[in-house]
């Protein structure tokens, strides 16, 4: 059963998902995630699930937007495109043999990292 | 050669994705970062490489009966509409005060999922790290 008892609480969850995900370029599916979970009480798999089934379009349009407005490189495009592709069916395999809670620190760690870089 | 690096940091990228921990926020920087690539650029492959995995992703899903729909029209719809701005905003923003917008959003990432891990929980859920507690009244007295 839904917790929401103001009606405009699913527009503000939309317009911070898609405030992040439209400025960032991704990162959308961190926030939807724990917002289903908490906000609509949906398990873990469903908020997954459903946070996909919101971001595709998201970044559908996204994409558009900045494919017109940058100076796209095709062949890096492709590359990476592909590489995360395969990468993406390994990690859904990989997912269930993992250790997750310690790749999830190291993660933690290599963001941490990245940002402080990108920021300096 | 450069390609096969672009190949591999998209393997990484993807692979977090797969297992469910925003692939992207690793692989926006990493192109930047290490290929030099405009941040624009780097957020733009980000969101056409998410694009058929996501795809693959939903027909399972959905197949499985995963997506729910409570809230979903809302959200996403509002997310749309706010995501076309977001996407301007970030064109004309762009450059190196884009790069450093970014980098403070993936440290709050980082802190986000570090607090999230301690509480030992979230999408990356481990079950030995999650904080038990103990049932009442199951005191061994010897």
């Amino acid at each position: 059963m839904s917790k929401q008892k103001k009606p405009f609480i699913p527009y503000i969850f939309g317009a911070v998902i898609g405030f992040i995900n439209g400025f960032f370029g991704g990162g959308g599916g961190m926030v939807a995630v724990p917002l289903l979970e908490k906000a609509y009480s949906y398990k873990e798999k469903n908020a997954h699930a459903t946070s996909i089934a919101i971001i595709l379009p998201v970044s559908v349009v996204s994409a558009i937007v900045y494919l017109v407005g940058t100076d796209i490189k095709w062949d890096v495009l492709g590359a990476c495109s592909a590489g995360v592709f395969a990468g993406g069916l390994l990690g859904a395999v990989l997912l269930k043999k993992s250790n997750n809670a310690l790749i999830g620190y190291l993660f933690c760690l290599v963001m941490a990292v990245a940002g402080v870089k990108m920021i300096f | 050669m450069k390609y096969v690096w672009i190949f591999l940091t998209g393997i990484a990228g993807g692979l977090l994705g797969g297992m469910g921990m925003g692939g992207g926020t690793l692989l926006i920087p990493a192109l930047t970062l290490f290929f030099g690539l405009d941040q624009s650029l780097s957020q733009a492959i980000n969101l056409v490489a998410f694009i058929p995995m996501a795809t693959g992703a939903i027909i399972v899903h959905a197949k499985n009966k995963l997506i729910k729909t409570e809230g979903l029209i809302p959200i996403a719809a509002c997310a749309l509409a706010v995501s076309v701005g977001a996407s301007f905003l970030e064109q004309i923003v762009n450059g190196v005060l884009q790069k450093k917008i970014f980098g403070i959003f993936l440290c709050l990432l980082a802190l986000y999922q570090f607090f999230t891990l301690q509480k030992g929980g979230n999408s990356t859920e481990n079950a030995k790290f999650a904080k038990k507690k103990k049932p009442h009244g199951k005191r061994n007295c010897l």
